[in-house]
């Protein structure tokens, strides 16, 4: 499993997960957890995604999301598991 | 499985604090490049260097791509030049050539810094460590990316004096050489005693003749990303404060671990060590000296300073060894000048002097780090500055370095401008009494007692 975390930040407003859970079916990115919460009007979201099954590179994924994000107006980041679970797991 | 709070965490040290993997640097053996034919010589050098990093800056930047990571730097670092090109070059002339083919390939495959343009004197000068320590000024000054490093001592042979006095020499002409950019060589020009193999930072990395054919070694960084963890336990016991460094110095490194896994993975070259330094940039936030600060000083430099960054050198080294299967090159907190806004800062207040920062190397890596003085400044003065933090170096089994701008045309009171990482320098005062008599003295001092352990 190839897992990656897609993290969205910014100001709240209609549609932001409905849209990024659009690409990610698109492209064949299955979601394995989601948590969110809303502090100060700010939208904070966390995704697990499998990419197993993406036919595009990780880079590719990465600008398109990063596209999108500009278009609703929110920051979108895809970061490989690996680097969070290095810092917080022993 | 991860949670949202960790994942804040680790991109909000990104973010907002400036985490990132300062350099992935990847040494490369020239040793089977050796030949008496210089232009033969120069090409399989090059065509090593060229193929061994042809991918190095590409995969760099996928791999910060993926996680999210900055990876600042690419470099490469070389066995030292005065071995492997001491039967091919007849002159300083011949080693400055071989600069400029180096500058060239570096430039080729991407990198900022090209290391290795060194030689090993710390017991004898060889007629090519000789050749190639003249050659410096004018290595530097024709050369973008070339850095250089001379080994002077060590703790098992002593201190060369004879190259320690070469050097006070080597370090005002490559000022004078490079003086229309306000005496940048001497940026990229460092001594040392006890110089690691495998430091990956510039301008002091080389590849050791100890190591592989190629390594990939890692230098992470993170002051800023400390300076905010313990702001969170201000006024609170050493004890905290301690365990707070240490857990920040895991976390920092773990990164730092996998980036250099995965390099190495993708490169397919053995993995050689995480440096765990604690290298600052002149960005704001990203300041050893405001670690200092946040400990309890008012600025780097007041007393207490020694004992703050003896124990921050030691918590960052205690959570970064369990962070990294192997921890080596120069590990701890670097205190360089012009490239840190606080210790920028601490010298304009007139807290921190040069002897000052002498004492501070005694207890974290590294030494005298691009410190500006007056350019009038004497070749023996220089001399017996890098003789003291030999000295240091020497008896406390450690590395110590010094690299020294004397900037020409400029003095006490002037500011001094190398731009980029290299940052901007406040001209600092030098004690003016004479050491003369004392550089003037020829052969070496010998290796201290506790030395002798076999």
């Amino acid at each position: 499993m190839n897992r990656t975390i897609i993290t969205v930040v910014g100001k709240d407003t209609v549609g932001i997960i409905a849209r990024v859970c659009t690409y990610l079916a698109g492209n064949k990115i299955n979601i394995l957890d989601i948590s969110q919460t809303i502090v100060q009007e700010y939208f904070n979201m966390m995704m697990i995604v499998d990419t197993n099954r993406m036919e595009k590179h990780f880079g590719e994924m990465a600008d398109e999301l990063h596209r999108l994000g500009e278009e609703i107006g929110v920051d979108i980041k895809c970061q490989r598991e690996e680097i969070f679970d290095k810092m917080h797991r022993i | 499985m991860i949670n949202l709070f960790e994942v804040v965490e680790t991109n909000e040290m990104i973010t907002k604090e400036n985490l990132d993997v300062r350099t992935i640097t990847l040494g490369i053996n020239l040793l089977d490049c050796i030949d008496s034919d210089l232009k033969k010589l120069m090409e399989k050098i090059y065509n090593k260097i060229y193929e061994a990093a042809k991918d190095l800056v590409k995969t760099g930047e996928e791999i910060s791509r993926e996680f999210g990571i900055p990876i600042v730097n690419k470099r490469i670092s070389l066995t030292p030049i005065a071995l492997v090109g001491g039967s091919a070059c007849k002159s300083t002339e011949d080693f400055v050539s071989i600069a400029r083919m180096l500058d060239q390939v570096a430039r080729q495959v991407g990198v900022n810094f090209i290391g290795g343009y060194s030689a090993l004197v710390s017991k004898g000068m060889t007629g090519a460590d000789e050749l190639l320590i003249r050659s410096i000024p004018k290595a530097l000054s024709c050369t973008e990316r070339v850095c250089s490093s001379v080994n002077l001592g060590s703790t098992k042979t002593g201190i060369n004096m004879d190259a320690v006095r070469l050097m006070g020499k080597i370090i005002k002409e490559t000022a004078r050489y490079t003086e229309e950019q306000d005496s940048l060589g001497c940026a990229k020009l460092v001594v040392f005693c006890n110089a690691p193999d495998d430091n990956p930072f510039m301008a002091g990395a080389f590849h050791g003749v100890t190591e592989a054919d190629k390594i990939i070694n890692v230098g992470v960084s993170g002051p800023g990303v400390v300076k905010n963890a313990i702001s969170k336990v201000r006024g609170e016991s050493f004890e905290v404060l301690c365990e707070t460094i240490k857990k920040t110095a895991f976390k920092v490194t773990r990164v730092g671990q996998l980036v250099a896994q995965e390099a190495s993975e993708r490169l397919k070259v053995p993995f050689g060590i995480v440096d765990l330094s604690l290298a600052p940039t002149p960005a704001i936030g990203d300041s050893v000296a405001d670690i200092l600060c946040e400990i309890g000083l008012e600025y780097a430099g007041a007393p207490g300073t020694t004992a703050a960054l003896a124990l921050l050198n030691d918590q960052v080294k205690k959570g970064g060894v369990m962070a990294s299967s192997y921890v080596g090159g120069l590990s701890g907190a670097f205190i360089p000048v012009s490239e840190d806004q606080g210790m920028i800062d601490a010298v304009k207040a007139g807290a921190l002097t040069l002897e000052k920062l002498e004492s501070m190397t005694c207890v974290c890596s590294v030494g005298l780090d691009m410190i500006a003085i007056p350019g009038d400044t004497k070749e023996t003065t220089i001399s017996g500055i890098i003789a003291d933090e030999m000295a240091i170096g020497m008896v406390n089994q450690k590395t110590t370095a010094v690299r020294v701008i004397p900037v020409v045309g400029k003095g006490v009171g002037e500011t001094v401008e190398f731009g980029g990482l290299l940052g901007h320098a406040p001209i600092m005062p030098v004690n003016s009494f004479s050491c003369d008599a004392f550089v003037s003295r020829e052969g070496r001092i010998p290796a201290p007692i506790h030395s002798f352990k076999n």
